[in-house]
């Protein structure tokens, strides 16, 4: 058994260690949020984040999870008060959404890291989330937004 | 009359020539009878070290040529680009998705280089390869090869403020034993082998210190 803290909830999971994380997450706990995209962390669909890291879970075997914190984008805030969250509703951003998940993921990384960034800061972050609808204006914009919503007190 | 004035001028000339050769005769006279087989001895002793120096100089040079091979090589100099962006690839095409060396050498929010660098490689052909520590050389010592040239590379790698901080001995532990190295030789699947084995080129780069270190001429 392999003991995972998920969302700031605890589970033990029968599973092999090299098993990638992404199949745990929407085949064993139904968190099914985090979509699968490539398989080969090509396109940043799976993106969860590890101990606060934006990792690829399509390629991350459970065992580097194991009594780890994961976060996915259910755990990212649970009433949608989470400062990208309401960015990516305020801007629409989406359009089929698959890719979604992943963007607002590494998103939340670049937002805690650097709580101002420019245009070159978001695309430098961002370039290794694919969309194949092109919502990559949309999702500037809204990390922009999101910053400022920061600032004046939206929790990140 | 003409020929009494030639015999005078080359007994002149003989006398002067006899007077030039003469303080050069005299001291080894005066030396012990096997002096002048040592002074020999000693100049042969210099053009033979003269000679050990060269043939030191000319095989340290030719050793760094043969570890030159696989510093260059793209599972080596694809982490040590000349810019703040990895290659990838036998062709050493800018690493996809924009990814960035970052301060540390470890990449950059979103994009660090463990988010889909695993402890090990991902099995099948072009998954992320993988060591525990992948990671390019940090912004302030971006030691970089591409694009030197094996006396610029030399240079380079003998030098503490540009080679990390390294003694030579530190240099060849870290080519024998860093897994980070190591992994150039297990690669993971599709990506070509660097031309020496792992052996041969740690043994090239003692070789390449032990005689001085010595930088290719350009």
């Amino acid at each position: 058994m392999i003991k995972l803290q998920v969302n700031s909830k605890s589970y033990s999971v029968d599973a092999s260690p090299q098993m990638p994380l992404l199949w745990v997450l929407r085949d064993m706990l139904g968190l099914t949020g985090t979509k699968f995209g490539c398989g080969m962390a090509q396109c940043g669909a799976c993106t969860v984040h590890l101990n606060g890291e934006a990792v690829r879970s399509c390629v991350t075997p459970v065992a580097r999870a194991a009594n780890q914190q994961v976060t996915t984008i259910e755990g990212l805030s649970t009433d949608l008060t989470h400062p990208l969250q309401k960015a990516w509703l305020a801007e629409d951003v989406l359009q089929c959404g698959y890719c979604q998940s992943g963007q607002l993921m590494s998103a939340a990384v670049l937002l805690r890291e650097n709580p101002n960034p420019t245009d070159d800061d978001i695309d430098k972050a961002m370039s290794g989330n694919i969309c194949r609808c092109g919502t990559y204006p949309r999702v500037r914009k809204a990390i922009h937004l999101a910053a400022q919503m920061q600032k004046e007190g939206g929790k990140l | 009359m003409q020929q009494a004035i030639y015999t005078v001028v080359i007994v002149a000339a003989l006398s002067v020539a006899a007077a030039s050769i003469k303080p050069v005769n005299e001291p080894l006279a005066a030396l012990p009878a096997n002096a002048h087989e040592d002074n020999l001895m000693e100049k042969l002793n210099v053009n033979a070290a003269e000679n050990s120096a060269l043939r030191d100089s000319l095989a340290s040079a030719s050793a760094f040529l043969e570890v030159y091979k696989v510093l260059m090589s793209p599972r080596c100099m694809n982490c040590h680009p000349k810019g703040d962006q990895p290659l990838q690839g036998d062709d050493n095409h800018l690493h996809v998705m924009d990814v960035q060396r970052g301060e540390d050498g470890k990449g950059m929010y979103a994009l660090k280089c463990a988010n889909c660098h695993q402890p090990q490689n991902v099995p099948g052909a072009n998954m992320p390869p993988g060591n525990p520590n992948w990671h390019l050389p940090p912004a302030d010592m971006p030691m970089v090869f591409e694009g030197k040239s094996p006396r610029e590379l030399a240079i380079q790698l003998k030098d503490p403020k540009q080679n990390g901080h390294k003694t030579m001995q530190q240099l060849i532990h870290h080519v024998s034993k860093d897994s980070l190295v190591l992994w150039g030789w297990n690669p993971g699947e599709g990506r070509t082998l660097p031309p020496l084995k792992h052996a041969e080129f740690v043994k090239q780069f003692k070789a390449w210190v032990a005689t001085g270190a010595v930088a290719p001429a350009e």
